[in-house]
């Protein structure tokens, strides 16, 4: 119990790098992290939606920087076409499936063998499992990211988290992750990052295993009429698109909630309206209504 | 429920003949139909009826999630996001029931401290008060180790928390402790047996909630005014006039559902559970689910582990006590200027030590959720006796009716003296 | 004991005397009938929200969206399948049979007297033309789903362990409690020595 209250005292920190790195995470480490600013998401508020082509050049940025160290494995090439995500045809995805290589098998001689992906497969992991993956890169594995946008938060603290029951903001996770992305800088000149870690303004501790990963033109986006890139290829463009695209991978089924909870909750209203003045009616039948006279 | 066939009378020769040899069909008319209720209840007694709703709902999106969910160890993380993603509205039973255990919460403690307020647990309903208590312990139990099953970081470190208060227990609770895991530490048969018991659970709540309703419909309901029903005139009965009030309130209460399961779902959860549990790293705040929050702020005030799950149990036990605590010979705080202000003061400390107990243990955090805690029972331990004997409290109506009707208490009337003006409406 | 029958007793009265409030109070007021708009309305829209609340339920409970994708089309090599061997592959997590059948197989299923069976269909109606020596059936009995033993039986084609039924060599009920014969699954060959399980061809 002793060595658990310790846990529970440390800070609310949202990684757990800073112990893997080595360090004690000081009682308030997190306290010096700055809130990550909040950012306008297509995807907030009872009406939002996702924006296709956003996802889809979130897509290219996760494939050609993200995929090379972070898995994806709760996401199947299936759901690229699917109603509410980044809607590639269904031919796209099968040629886009058909690119990854896929381990299959055993087969009649029982042994394994790749054949190319089919719509049905998951996105392969870049690493044959967990230990190789933290091998690969200093000892930590890269985390998956196909619910990092629901897996990464900040502290709202009161009163915010009371507004926010009312004003829906449930975005923490994508502003944080978009703050981390660009979040890279100089470390300060008194602070020491340690080997093997970067610092990053965003991040609990400062102290991140991730190398930037992301740089000015890096991916190139698709061309609109006029042969200009359809959006600034810019890290901070990046960050948005490809954090849309991970809260997209997060919560794939946000749009139908979204559309169904209008419809419900207006049906709600409707039925308890009437069964309000069906209650009225009936109770008038006994005289007084059923207000108790309360004694101030 | 007790009161067998009084009114009931079957009407074909088919009902005659069934009901002979089993009476529901008069049970249920003298439990649910022709019950008297009292005619001046408030809408804080509809939340009977919201919970036996949220049970019901529970159970049923429960048993639609168990035809998907795995408790394995390696496989229950990902066959809840095989829900999530794969299975047709499979994303809404599992909010439906996530944010369901939240919403059971938030209508039992206004059902607890509705009876707080009115007095509820006093003669002669003891009984029915004390299985109110059980089934409180019984969600508790439930709810906990259904936050285990997705085995994301929190559920995992939860369960080793929880499990760990339970080692503190003296003489026994290192046997209750590995009887909970199934191992040396929380794993794969730990993760077993909780998916087993949180299947099981909710239909002993069931049942309990059949004695909770049984044991009511013997003295028949509180009321705002605490005075018992005296004549035909303080009542009506129950359907239509509380079956209809009921069906509405709860329909209100879906709306409130509804804004948390469709637009902020896991607004009430936490991100880390969205992390697949991993035994060698720990969240580095670990904080239970909301309504657990304050006896969690108890359980760490108290600065010794014995003592602090000492005091976490006696603050759910002490309230099967209530009713011979409170020494007051008035039902309703309505007529008790003193208590009022106290009833409030305490629902003002439990949501301190709510907001506490989602806050590190240290610096002034500690200080505060010990003196909330202090108070937490210097409440039920002595305010709570003392207020009865030297409270003056105000006159009480003579009748349900007079109070309805706005007649002061304490003027005597018989109450068929006012009893004719019915006429509205 | 006493006390609790007493309360009964109260309980009665206490019930004599609301249906008497409640036939007074309705003789002086004008008593909505069952027939109001406003009832209806109500009752219809609880009916409607109930309904359609049962509706993700049953959803739920059909085939999740991985396991539908999974049930995408198989392709089987028959180069290695030899004469009068039967193969077992599953589609969609149903067996099948694959069986390259002997020309006195064939001869066998060909010959019977079409009318005179229980589900009447010729050999030719149950494989691809030009590939006659292939017989792709579904490999659960059409009586109760056992699956029957191949080359046995009276006609040389299956016979079901489980309650007798008989199957000739084209997969053909002639004997036992089944009522049909094997099925043919959805196929199509894609060469001569390729079939595609699940992929009807197209024209």
């Amino acid at each position: 119990m002793r060595a658990l209250g310790n846990n529970i005292m440390m800070k609310r920190t949202l990684l757990i790098a800073a112990a893997v790195l080595g360090l004690s995470a000081p009682a308030f480490a997190a306290g010096e992290t700055p809130v990550p600013p909040q950012l306008k998401w297509s995807f907030h508020g009872p009406f939002g939606t996702f924006d296709r082509a956003q996802l889809q050049r979130g897509f290219k940025v996760y494939r050609e920087v993200c995929s090379s160290c972070h898995s994806l494995s709760y996401v199947a090439f299936r759901n690229l076409a699917q109603p509410g995500g980044p809607e590639f045809s269904e031919a796209q995805v099968k040629a886009l499936a058909a690119e990854y290589k896929i381990q299959d098998g055993p087969n009649d001689a029982g042994d394994m063998f790749e054949r190319a992906g089919r719509p049905a497969d998951h996105f392969p992991a870049p690493f044959p499992n967990e230990n190789a993956a933290a091998a690969a890169n200093g000892g930590k594995a890269p985390p998956d990211l196909s619910l990092m946008a629901k897996a990464r938060t900040y502290e709202r603290g009161f009163p915010w988290f009371v507004f926010d029951m009312f004003t829906q903001f449930a975005e923490t996770g994508p502003d944080y992750v978009h703050a981390v992305l660009t979040g890279y800088e100089e470390a300060p000149a008194d602070f020491k990052v340690p080997e093997g870690g970067h610092f990053n303004e965003y991040y609990p501790g400062h102290v991140i295993a991730m190398p930037k990963p992301l740089s000015d033109g890096q991916v190139e986006y698709p061309k609109d009429a006029n042969g200009q890139p359809q959006a600034p290829e810019t890290v901070e463009q990046y960050s948005r698109d490809v954090t849309a695209f991970l809260m997209w991978t997060a919560e794939p089924h946000l749009e139908a909630r979204k559309r169904i909870g209008f419809q419900a909750i207006l049906f709600l209203i409707v039925l308890s309206g009437l069964l309000y003045f069906t209650k009225k009616k009936i109770w008038a039948r006994v005289g007084h209504s059923d207000l108790t006279t309360h004694q101030a | 429920m007790s009161q067998h066939p009084t009114t009931y009378v079957p009407k074909s020769a088919f009902g005659k003949w069934f009901e002979s040899r089993l009476p529901i069909a008069g049970l249920i008319h003298s439990s649910f139909i022709a019950f008297p209720v009292p005619r001046n209840l408030n809408y804080f007694w509809t939340f009977g009826a919201i919970l036996v709703f949220m049970l019901v709902s529970q159970i049923v999106t429960g048993v639609f999630l168990a035809m998907y969910y795995t408790p394995n160890a390696s496989l229950a993380f990902q066959s809840v996001e095989h829900i999530m993603r794969d299975v047709n509205y499979g994303w809404l039973l599992r909010y439906l029931h996530a944010n369901g255990a939240s919403m059971f919460f938030v209508a039992v403690y206004i059902h607890i401290f509705r009876g707080l307020y009115y007095g509820s647990y006093k003669a002669p309903r003891e009984i029915l008060w004390i299985l109110g208590v059980i089934i409180y312990g019984l969600m508790m139990a439930t709810a906990f180790m259904g936050y285990v099953l997705p085995w994301g970081q929190m559920s995992f470190w939860g369960a080793t928390v929880i499990t760990n208060i339970l080692a503190a227990i003296p003489v026994v609770g290192d046997t209750i402790q590995s009887l909970l895991w199934g191992g040396y530490s929380v794993g794969n048969p730990t993760l077993n047996r909780f998916f087993s018991i949180h299947y099981l659970l909710p239909f002993m709540i069931f049942g309990v909630v059949i004695l909770h309703i049984w044991a009511l419909h013997v003295p028949g309901q509180n009321n705002p005014t605490g005075v018992p029903i005296k004549s035909g005139k303080d009542a009506v009965p129950f359907t239509p006039y509380a079956t209809i009030k009921d069906i509405f309130a709860t329909v209100v209460f879906m709306i409130f559902f509804a804004w948390f399961v469709f637009y902020i779902p896991n607004y009430l959860g936490h991100a880390d559970n969205y992390i697949p549990a991993n035994p060698s790293v720990t969240p580095a705040h670990i904080v239970p689910e909301w309504y657990f929050l304050p006896f969690y702020a108890i359980l760490r005030a108290i600065p010794d582990k014995l003592g602090g799950v000492i005091a976490m149990f006696a603050s759910i036990a002490v309230l099967a006590f209530v009713p011979w605590l409170d020494t007051s010979r008035v039902r309703s705080t309505n007529y008790r200027p003193l208590y009022k202000q106290f009833f409030w003061i305490l629902v003002a400390d439990t949501l301190l030590l709510g907001w506490l107990g989602a806050k590190p243990p240290e610096g002034w955090y500690v200080i505060v959720s010990q003196i909330a805690t202090a108070y937490y029972f210097i409440h039920f331990l002595i305010i709570l006796p003392v207020l009865g004997f030297i409270e003056r409290p105000l006159p009480l109506p003579n009748s349900i009716l007079d109070s309805v009707m706005g007649v002061k208490g304490g003027a005597g009337l018989p109450t068929g003296a006012n009893a004719e003006p019915q006429s509205k409406g | 004991m006493g006390a609790s029958r007493h309360r009964r007793c109260a309980v009665l009265v206490f019930g004599r005397m609301l249906e008497s409030q409640v036939a007074e109070t309705t003789s002086t007021v004008v008593e909505p009938t069952r027939r109001d708009f406003l009832f209806i309305a109500t009752g219809a829209a609880a009916a409607v929200g109930g309904a359609t609340l049962v509706w993700p339920f049953i959803q739920s409970m059909t085939p999740d969206a991985a396991t539908v994708a999974a049930g995408a089309p198989v392709e089987v090599d028959l180069a290695p399948i030899t004469e009068g061997q039967i193969v077992k592959v599953f589609w969609r997590g149903k067996l099948i049979f694959i069986r390259n059948r002997t020309p006195a197989e064939i001869k066998a299923a060909e010959d019977v007297n079409v009318a005179s069976l229980r589900d009447p269909q010729p050999d030719s109606a149950r494989v691809k033309p030009g590939h006659n020596q292939w017989l792709i059936v579904y490999g659960n009995c059409t009586h109760l789903g056992c699956v029957p033993l191949g080359h046995q039986g009276a006609y040389e084609g299956w016979f079901c362990p489980c309650h007798g039924s008989v199957f000739d060599t084209s997969g053909r009920v002639r004997g036992g409690p089944a009522p049909i014969n094997l099925p043919i699954p959805p196929y199509t060959f894609t060469s001569d020595t390729k079939i595609v399980i699940g992929q009807e061809a197209t024209a």
